[in-house]
């Protein structure tokens, strides 16, 4: 779970995660136009691409071919596993 | 100095011709031929004096690769103007055009990226009105 806090803990990947929740399946060009013109983040296309890496290698983020195109997809399964060990833990004694 | 020119690298330029004619509206302005391929231009209606767009051949080793490579990312390396881009996706969409991304609102402007069938990704995009 280490990798999935590392990637969370950037707020650009955090944006990236962002906009993924607002469309889903975006190729790398869509990604970069959204930081840069909604967030004020104007990362190099290859620093982007550097976080996308990263976020993959965590689970986050997906990225499938499609013929020629390529797009950056949202997983949400890592975030569950968190949701589950804190959020939805039940507490073993009651203090009653 | 102005512009006069821009080209595409297109895979086949009678494909091309038809495209961008037919489906996205441009008009023919010259049609040279030159051996193999032919020196051909378009403008956007209603602009005869315009600046033209070349629809030139990817015949260069180089051109491929790198046309590959630019669609891979997503990369429109042409943008045309459009007075709205919700109606304009909705009227290419109907036609077939592939879009790769759906009209997205970035603030300043509006955008959307469309294959042009020949190698190319194609932004068309709408200024919006600045508040004054």
């Amino acid at each position: 779970m280490d990798d999935v806090f590392r990637a969370i803990a950037d707020p650009t990947r955090r944006a990236i995660l962002d906009e993924l929740v607002d469309r889903d399946g975006q190729s790398l060009f869509e990604i970069c136009s959204r930081l840069t013109m909604k967030h004020g983040i104007c990362s190099s296309r290859q620093a982007i691409s550097q976080h996308l890496d990263v976020l993959q290698g965590a689970g986050l983020v997906e990225s499938r071919r499609e013929g020629r195109f390529k797009f950056h997809f949202l997983n949400r399964k890592p975030l569950e596993q968190i949701a589950r060990r804190w959020l939805r833990a039940q507490p073993r004694e009651n203090n009653s | 100095m102005r512009i006069h020119l821009s080209s595409v690298l297109v895979d086949d330029q009678e494909k091309a011709l038809r495209f961008y004619t037919e489906v996205l509206g441009f008009v023919k302005k010259t049609d040279i031929p030159l051996g193999a391929h032919r020196w051909l231009t378009l403008v956007s209606p209603g602009e005869a004096n315009g600046t033209e767009l070349v629809l030139e051949p990817d015949v260069h080793p180089a051109a491929k690769p790198y046309k590959a490579a630019l669609v891979e990312d997503g990369i429109p390396c042409t943008s045309f103007a459009v007075e709205n881009v919700r109606a304009e996706h909705a009227r290419l969409a109907s036609l077939g055009v592939r879009f790769v991304q759906p009209p997205t609102d970035l603030g300043m402007v509006i955008t959307a990226v469309f294959d042009d069938t020949c190698g190319n990704l194609i932004q068309i995009a709408q200024m919006k009105e600045l508040p004054q």
